[in-house]
């Protein structure tokens, strides 16, 4: 048994604190988390307190006696700010944005009751790729996940995409020589495709195909729609 | 300082690089607007054509965000004579859709909006002495002055300013429920 928020719930061996939590019915936000991938730890977003340290629930094993604690006024504050930096360091119009309703960082932020970006905006100078007949990429928009990188390697057994660079300069790249994505062997049945969690990876001729009021996170907040697709209740991805 | 004849709470909006979107949302309020006024009484406003602040005003509602040296004067106007500082909308919150400039020079967008672009006749970069001078970017109100509360969307719901309003009108810290903060 382990406690989250002083509610005590039992766990199988071999599980994340995030399994752990999610097969709980516990919402724990995350962006670069998938129940379908292995951890990657990069987002933050899930980060806990377990026995008085931060530790990412995606990557940290559920252990016997762990005291979590997640819903505190800090970590409420520190997710808020972490979502908060995820926005200004890219270019986040949601007005204009195809996947405004279906898109996770805007849901998780509607979640944590953000109403501002407090920090200066950076908008950056970042590339669109329309080049590919079927799938649009906007780099406005990438918030450095890696599901796709995940998804083309270990899915669909291709290595499409790719981070290159360090630090601030770090950014998605594809794999051609010509660096346009019409010139990989991507194709729109691919499930790097349709894995990302904000509008940097659109497949072409689909926007805006749902009306607002129909779309994802409408009417059900992220919390609810999550722990119903990570529960294996379907998937939520695009 | 609340109105001293009336004793009702003095409110100023004002639209900067927007599109007045947010002003017809507020106006949304509809029927709402006759209780409003019970309480409230706007200073300067497009619905009062009052040009400039007065001396002492309550709360002050900001709407787009700055895109010329005009927008950046008329929001210091505001910060001087306002308690309650509030960026509505997303224009004033990030920039909004006028930002998507940002990323090209600005002399590349002015040529292409009074010289290059089709159907254009006599074409020429307007330089009038009177035209504010625009900025090299667009930019977010809390970029240039402290802000104390945001009314997220584009633009926010009916719903959004009357619960902000009817929680400052009976002194409670305003909170919008989750299903009432939307980007878009």
């Amino acid at each position: 048994m382990l406690t989250i928020d002083g509610v005590a719930l039992s766990f199988e061996a071999g599980q994340t604190l995030m399994e752990a939590a999610t097969a709980a019915g516990v919402y724990l936000p995350h962006l670069c988390h998938h129940p379908e991938f292995k951890p990657h730890g990069s987002c933050k977003l899930c980060t806990v307190k377990v026995n008085g340290r931060f530790a990412s629930a995606c990557t940290l094993p559920a252990a016997e006696g762990q005291e979590v604690l997640s819903e505190t006024l800090e970590l409420r504050q520190l997710r808020v700010r972490i979502t908060q930096m995820l926005f200004v360091e890219g270019n986040h119009f949601c007005p204009s944005c195809e996947q405004s309703g279906d898109c996770k960082l805007q849901a998780t932020a509607y979640a944590l009751g953000m109403l501002d970006s407090h920090f200066p905006h950076f908008f950056p100078a970042r590339r669109v790729d329309a080049s590919h007949p079927d799938i649009l990429l906007d780099l406005d928009r990438c918030i450095l996940c890696e599901l796709c990188v995940r998804a083309s390697r270990d899915m669909d057994g291709k290595s499409v995409f790719g981070i290159a660079g360090r630090g601030m300069e770090s950014h998605l790249v594809v794999d051609a020589e010509s660096g346009a994505l019409v010139d990989t062997v991507i194709e729109v049945s691919d499930r790097a495709v349709k894995i990302c969690p904000v509008g940097a990876i659109l497949i072409k001729r689909t926007a805006y195909e749902k009306p607002i009021g129909q779309r994802l996170y409408d009417h059900h907040p992220i919390q609810a729609v999550l722990l119903q697709a990570d529960q294996g209740g379907g998937s939520c991805d695009q | 300082m609340a109105d001293l004849v009336t004793n009702k709470i003095l409110i100023a909006t004002t639209s900067l690089a927007g599109c007045f979107g947010c002003h017809m949302s507020f106006l949304d309020i509809d029927e709402r607007f006759f209780t409003l006024c019970e309480h409230v009484v706007f200073d300067r406003s497009p619905f009062t054509d009052i040009k400039h602040c007065g001396e002492h005003v309550d709360v002050g509602l900001i709407e787009g965000g700055l895109c010329n040296a005009e927008n950046v004067a008329t929001l210091r106007e505001f910060r001087r004579h306002v308690k309650i500082l509030v960026a509505v909308g997303a224009c004033a919150i990030n920039g909004g859709i006028p930002a998507m400039r940002n990323h090209i020079p600005l002399k590349e967008c002015l040529e292409e909006s009074y010289l290059q672009a089709i159907g254009i006749d006599s074409p020429q970069i307007p330089n009038d002495p009177e035209l504010p001078l625009l900025l090299d970017r667009v930019r977010p109100i809390h970029e240039v002055v402290k802000v104390d509360y945001f009314l997220p969307g584009c633009p926010p719901s009916a719903e959004v300013f009357w619960t902000f309003l009817m929680d400052l009108l009976a002194a409670r810290q305003p909170q919008l429920p989750e299903a009432q903060i939307h980007y878009d």
